[in-house]
C-alpha cells in the first residue's frame, strides 16, 4: 500500500511542457493541420428526426464546379449485423456504420446522409445543397416514457429487449434491461420509519468542447491510410476505422494532433471515416470539419433520463433500503450509460437492502456518447436530493446523515463489489471543517445545499517508452492524448523515479505506429494508468542504468543503489555517480538506454467528492445565482495540484451548466431548436464565482504514488447540491433539470 | 474456492441464491461448474463459449479484459455487471 | 465564384498582402490563406470568442469580420504577442496559474485579456469577468483564467 511520503517532484506545480506552444498559438490542433493539395469536405445532414430514405441523387452535386467527390452509405462496405470488439467494448457494427452515414433510415435531425469533397469549403457546402434526398416522414419519439408506450413508433424493426440472455418477442425501443439486488428490499422498507419516493427528469446535454470534430485523411497509392485528427484515443480511432472501412489495421496510421476538449465526446468517430472515404474516392487528402450546429445535432450528447428513487431510513438516520429505476435515452442506437449510472446511483452509501433496475431506450436523438462520469450525474441528482429530504424530515444535518451512512473500506456496493480503501468520509469531513460550511446562511432567498458523488475510475492499457539523453534528460514517449495537462502529470511521475526535475523529462504524444497500444484519455485513467506506465518505464531505466554503473565500477549489479538521483555502490570501494553524469557515459558502457513498460493496472480505486454551494434565487425572474462554491475531493495523491484543482473547477462548472441552463430544446417535429452556443448557453465567467477546490489525499493502494482518477467525479454533485440549495432558499424541491428560470417560476407558482 | 455473485435476473435458476461458491481455476471452469449445478446459467452469461457482449466480469471488483481464461485465486469474488470501459458503456 | 480581391494590411506589425473571396471571413483568411492558425474556430458565429483578434485597437471576433474589410487596417493576433526571447506577461500568467487545460480557447482569452488590460490596466475581478464573458472555456471553470488576468494586471 502506498504511504504518505515526501516527494521531490510529485505535488509541485511546474509549468506544463506543452504550455508555451499553447499560449503562443503554435500548438497544432486537428483543425489546424495543412497538407499540399488539400480538399475540404462537408456533410449533408437529415433535416428530419425520423424518416425512411427513399432515394439519394448526388448527380447535381457531382457536376458542381470544384466538387471532386461525393459519398453516401453506398460507399461503406456492407456492414453485417455483428458485434465488433473495439477495445472499448462490443459494438454492433451495423449501428456503428449507420451512424456514420444513414443507409435506410434517418434516425435524428443531423444524421449524416452524404459527404462532399471540393476545392474549398464553401463549394462543398453549396454542393451539399444540390444533393436531392427523398424522405418518407415517420413520427419521431423523443422521450423515454413515450418510447416505452405500446403503440410508440419503432426505431429499429429488429430490436428486441435483451435482458441477460432473454430476448423479447416483439420489436421494442427498450434495447436492454438489467437489475442489481442486494439484501431484502421489502425487509429494508419495513424497518424504515420514513420513506421518501420521488421522480426525477434530466435533460439532454452536450459535452460542449470548444473545438469541433475534425479529420484529415490521405490514402497513398500503396494503400496506406493516414488520418490526422483530434481524438481522445488514437488507437480506438484506428480500431473503429478498421471495422467501419473493413480495412486492415496494419494499413492505418492515426496521428493525434492537439485536442480542444473532449469530456468523452471525442472517443466515437464521426467525420474520420468520411474523410477517409472521400480521400479514397478523390485520391487527394481531404479535411472534414464540423460546424457548431453539426456538433450539437450530429454528435453524441449525454442522455436525458427519467429516474424513480425510493429510500427509507430509521428515525435516527440510518438508511435501511434504497430502490431505483433508471430509464436512460440511448439516442438513435442502443448504448446509453445506464449501466454506469446504476453502479454509481447509491455508491456513496452503505445500504443493506437495495434494488436497481436499468433500462436502455432508443429515441430519435443523436446516439449518446460518454460525458464526464457518464450516467452518474443523472443518477446522483435523484439520490442526493432524496437523501437531503430524508435529513430535513428527520431534522439531521445533511453532512451528518452522509457521515452516518457513508461507504467505507470493506462495505459492499449495491451492485456487488466490495470497496478497497476509499476516501468518501474524508471528503465529508473536509467539507464540514471548511469555513464555508460554518459561515452564516440565513438571508432571505439565499440557500445552502450539499451533495456527494462517486465515480469508479478505470485502468486499461497504457504504454510508455523512455529514452535517456546524454545530458541527463529523458524523452518520454506516450500514447495518451493530452487534454488537460497530462504530459506534465505523467512526466512528473517518471521524474520522481529518476530523481530529475520535471523539466528534464520531454514528453511527446505519438501516433499509432510509434508506441504500444494505449487506451483512450477517458475514464479518469490517464494520470493513473499512463502515469503508472511512466513509473514502471522509469524503473526499467533505473535497472538498466544500475547495470551500467556496475560495469563502470566493475562490481556486481546487486551492489548498486539508486537514491535521490545518485547511483552508488554499497560494497567494496565507495563510488557515486549522478543520473546526469552516468547518462553521459552510456556510449562507453553499452550504448543507448531505453526503458519501456506496458500496463493494464487493476487498482484504479474509486473517487468521491462532496460539494457545498450557496445560491440566491431571484423570485421575480427565477434566476439562480451561484454565490459561493466549495468542492472537496479525494484525489488519492495530487501529482500536479494545479491541474487537479483545474479538473475539479472545470467539472463543477459543467455541472452548474447542467443544473441551471443547459438542455437540448426540441420542437414537435423532433428538431433541436437551440443548436448554437448562444442558445444552448453554457456558463460564462460572468455567471460564476471562484470555485474553491479542496484536495483530500487518501492514497490509492493500487498505484505506487497513491494516484486516483480525478477528472470525472466533480461533475456529479452540482445539480443535486444546487437543487438542495434552492430548496433551502425558497422551499421548493426541484426534480427536473435544468432548473432554468421558467421551470423555477412554474414551480414557485409564479407562471 | 471462487465465490460467484449471481446476477439478480438469473436467481430464478439458482433457487434464489444470490451468491454461491463454485470450484474452478479459471472463469470458464467456474461458469461450467456453475452450469452443472444450476443448468441454464451459462447460456445466460455466455454466447458461443464467450462472455456475452455487454457483460463485464469483475474479479474482486476489477473488470477483467482477459475473459473466460482469466485465472482465479482462492476466495476470488466474481460479479457479472454491465461492461464499462473508457467511460463507455458498450451497446 | 466571385473574383478575389487584393487586400493590403498590417498583421503583427508586418505588411501583408493576400487575395480573398468576398465571402471569406478574416478568420478563414488568417487560418487558410496566411497559415496563422492561432485564432481558432469554435462556432463561426461570434458566440465563443476562440477567434478573438485585435483590429485597429479593438477586440473583434475574426469570424464576424470579412477578410476584405481589413484592407489598410492593422491586426494583432496571438502569434505577434511574444518577443522572440520572452513571453508576454499575460502568457506567463496563464502558464504560472495553470489557466489552460486543452488550450483551444487560450489564444482567444489571451487576446481578450490584452484588449482589456490595454484599456484598463487595473481591473477588478468583476470587470475581468464582465470583459471575458464573450470567451467560452469548457475545461477550467474560469477560476484560474480570471486569476491569471488579475496577476498579469498587477505584473504590468
Amino acid at each position: 500500500m502506498a504511504e504518505k511520503k515526501e516527494y521531490k517532484v510529485i505535488g509541485t506545480r511546474p509549468i506544463r511542457h506543452d504550455g508555451v506552444d499553447k499560449v503562443t498559438g503554435r500548438a497544432i490542433y486537428g483543425g489546424d493541420f495543412q497538407i499540399t493539395g488539400l480538399l475540404h469536405g462537408r456533410v449533408l445532414r437529415s433535416p428530419h428526426a425520423h424518416a425512411r430514405i427513399v432515394s439519394i441523387d448526388t448527380s447535381r452535386a457531382e457536376a458542381h464546379p470544384g466538387v471532386k467527390g461525393v459519398v453516401t452509405a453506398q460507399d461503406l462496405p456492407t456492414a453485417a449485423d455483428k458485434m465488433a470488439d473495439l477495445g472499448e467494448g462490443a459494438v454492433n457494427l451495423k449501428y456503428l456504420c449507420d451512424n456514420i452515414l444513414a443507409s435506410d433510415k434517418a434516425l435524428y435531425k443531423g444524421h449524416a446522409i452524404a459527404a462532399v469533397a471540393a476545392t474549398n469549403p464553401h463549394i462543398a457546402e453549396e454542393a451539399c445543397e444540390l444533393i436531392e434526398v427523398e424522405y418518407e416522414l415517420l413520427p419521431p419519439v423523443l422521450e423515454v416514457r413515450q418510447a416505452m408506450e405500446p403503440d410508440a413508433p419503432i426505431l429499429h424493426d429488429n430490436l428486441r429487449t435483451s435482458s441477460l440472455g432473454e430476448t423479447g418477442d416483439k420489436p421494442s425501443n427498450v434495447a436492454s434491461h438489467f437489475q442489481h439486488k442486494k439484501g431484502d428490499i421489502d425487509k429494508g422498507f419495513d424497518e424504515a420509519d420514513i420513506i421518501i419516493e420521488r421522480e426525477f427528469v434530466t435533460g439532454t446535454v452536450h459535452q460542449g468542447y470548444i473545438e469541433p470534430h475534425n479529420a484529415t485523411a490521405l490514402y497513398n497509392p500503396d494503400g496506406q491510410l493516414t488520418v490526422w485528427c483530434s481524438t481522445q484515443g488514437a488507437f480506438t480511432v484506428r480500431e473503429q476505422l478498421a471495422e467501419i472501412l473493413q480495412y486492415p489495421i496494419s494499413k492505418i496510421k492515426v496521428v493525434p494532433l492537439e485536442i480542444g476538449g473532449g469530456f468523452g465526446g471525442k472517443i466515437n468517430v464521426y467525420v474520420k471515416p468520411l474523410a477517409a472515404l472521400l480521400a479514397k474516392k478523390t485520391g487527394k487528402p481531404v479535411k472534414v470539419l464540423m460546424n457548431r450546429a453539426d456538433v450539437f445535432e450530429g454528435t453524441g450528447p449525454t442522455p436525458a433520463s427519467y429516474i424513480t428513487i425510493k429510500m427509507g431510513a430509521t428515525n435516527d438516520g440510518k438508511i435501511t433500503a434504497a430502490q431505483t429505476s433508471l430509464f436512460f435515452e440511448a439516442g438513435a442506437y442502443p448504448g446509453s450509460p445506464v449501466g454506469a449510472g446504476a453502479m454509481c446511483v447509491f455508491a456513496p452509501y452503505n445500504i443493506e437492502n437495495a434494488q436497481i433496475d436499468g433500462y436502455d431506450i432508443v429515441v430519435n436523438k443523436p446516439k449518446t456518447a460518454p460525458y464526464r462520469a457518464p450516467g452518474a450525474t443523472n443518477a446522483a441528482f435523484g439520490t442526493e436530493t432524496v437523501v437531503d429530504e430524508i435529513a430535513e424530515k428527520l431534522n439531521i444535518d445533511p453532512l451528518e446523515i452522509r457521515l452516518m451512512n457513508g461507504a467505507k473500506e470493506g462495505d459492499r456496493r449495491a451492485d456487488g463489489p466490495v470497496y478497497p480503501r476509499i476516501g468518501f468520509i474524508e471528503t465529508l469531513e473536509a467539507a464540514k471543517e471548511h469555513p464555508h460550511y460554518g459561515s452564516p446562511n440565513g438571508k432571505k432567498y439565499h440557500g445552502r445545499g450539499i451533495a456527494s458523488g462517486f465515480w469508479f475510475n478505470i485502468g486499461l492499457e497504457s504504454s510508455v517508452t523512455i529514452n535517456v539523453n546524454p545530458d541527463g534528460t529523458v524523452n518520454l514517449v506516450e500514447g495518451s492524448t493530452d487534454i488537460g495537462g497530462t504530459r506534465a502529470s505523467i512526466a512528473m511521475q517518471a521524474a520522481e523515479v529518476l530523481g530529475i526535475s520535471a523539466e528534464s523529462v520531454n514528453p511527446t504524444v505519438v501516433d499509432t505506429n510509434s508506441i504500444g497500444y494505449t487506451a483512450v484519455t477517458g475514464g479518469s485513467r490517464t494520470t493513473y494508468a499512463t502515469g503508472y506506465a511512466a513509473y514502471e518505464a522509469a524503473q526499467d531505466v533505473v535497472k538498466q542504468m544500475k547495470e551500467r554503473a556496475a560495469k563502470l565500477w566493475d562490481v556486481d549489479e546487486d551492489n548498486i543503489q539508486f537514491a535521490d538521483g545518485e547511483f552508488s555502490s554499497i560494497n567494496g570501494k565507495e563510488e557515486q555517480i549522478s543520473f546526469k553524469d552516468l547518462s553521459a557515459r552510456l556510449g562507453e558502457t553499452g550504448g543507448p538506454v531505453i526503458g519501456r513498460a506496458t500496463m493494464n493496472p487493476a487498482g484504479a480505486g474509486g473517487a468521491f467528492a462532496t460539494h457545498v454551494v450557496d445560491v440566491e434565487v431571484d423570485v421575480d425572474t427565477g434566476k439562480v445565482e451561484i454565490l459561493r462554491y466549495t468542492a472537496t475531493q479525494d484525489a488519492g495523491k495530487a501529482i500536479h495540484p494545479s491541474y487537479v484543482e483545474g479538473q475539479i473547477q472545470g467539472g463543477v462548472v459543467q455541472g452548474i451548466g447542467w443544473a441551471l441552463n443547459e438542455e437540448y430544446i426540441y420542437n414537435d417535429d423532433g428538431a433541436m431548436t437551440n443548436a448554437s452556443f448562444l442558445d444552448y448557453r453554457m456558463p460564462t465567467c460572468l455567471d460564476l464565482p471562484m470555485i474553491d477546490a479542496v484536495i483530500v489525499e487518501v492514497p490509492n493502494p493500487g498505484h505506487p504514488y497513491g494516484v486516483r482518477g480525478v477528472g470525472e467525479v466533480p461533475i456529479i454533485p452540482p445539480p443535486a447540491a444546487i437543487a438542495n440549495a434552492i430548496y433551502d432558499a425558497v422551499g421548493i424541491r426541484m426534480t427536473e433539470l435544468p432548473m432554468s428560470p421558467d421551470r423555477l417560476l412554474k414551480a414557485m407558482g409564479k407562471i | 474456492m471462487p465465490i460467484v455473485a449471481i446476477p439478480a435476473l438469473i436467481r430464478n435458476l439458482t433457487d434464489g441464491e444470490d451468491s454461491v461458491t463454485v470450484e474452478g481455476l479459471t472463469i470458464r471452469e467456474v461458469i461450467n461448474n456453475l452450469d452443472n449445478r444450476y443448468p441454464g446459467t451459462k447460456a445466460k452469461l455466455c454466447e458461443d463459449d464467450r462472455i456475452r457482449p455487454g457483460i463485464g466480469v469483475y474479479v474482486n471488483g476489477v473488470l477483467t479484459k482477459v475473459g473466460m481464461h482469466e485465472r482465479l485465486e482462492e476466495d476470488t469474488e466474481l460479479h457479472f455487471l454491465p461492461a464499462i470501459s473508457g467511460g463507455v458503456l458498450s451497446g | 465564384m466571385a473574383r478575389k480581391s487584393h487586400v493590403q494590411t498590417t498583421i503583427n506589425g508586418e505588411t501583408v498582402e493576400f487575395l480573398c473571396e468576398p465571402r471569406q471571413s478574416l478568420l478563414e483568411v488568417l487560418r487558410d490563406e496566411l497559415h496563422l492558425t492561432g485564432a481558432k474556430e469554435g462556432c463561426n458565429n461570434g458566440n465563443c470568442g476562440a477567434c478573438s483578434v485585435i483590429l485597429d485597437g479593438r477586440l473583434v471576433n475574426s469570424c464576424l469580420v470579412l477578410g476584405a474589410e481589413i484592407d489598410g487596417k492593422s491586426v494583432e493576433t496571438i502569434e505577434g504577442l511574444a518577443d522572440p526571447e520572452k513571453l508576454h506577461p499575460i502568457q506567463d500568467a496563464f502558464l504560472e496559474n495553470a489557466a489552460l487545460q486543452c488550450g483551444i480557447c487560450t489564444p482567444g482569452f489571451i487576446m481578450s485579456a490584452k484588449a482589456l488590460l490595454d484599456k484598463n490596466p487595473n481591473p477588478t475581478e468583476h470587470e475581468v469577468r464582465y470583459w471575458l464573458a464573450g470567451n467560452l472555456c469548457r475545461c477550467t471553470g474560469y477560476d484560474k483564467i480570471v486569476r491569471a488576468v488579475l496577476d498579469a494586471a498587477s505584473a504590468t
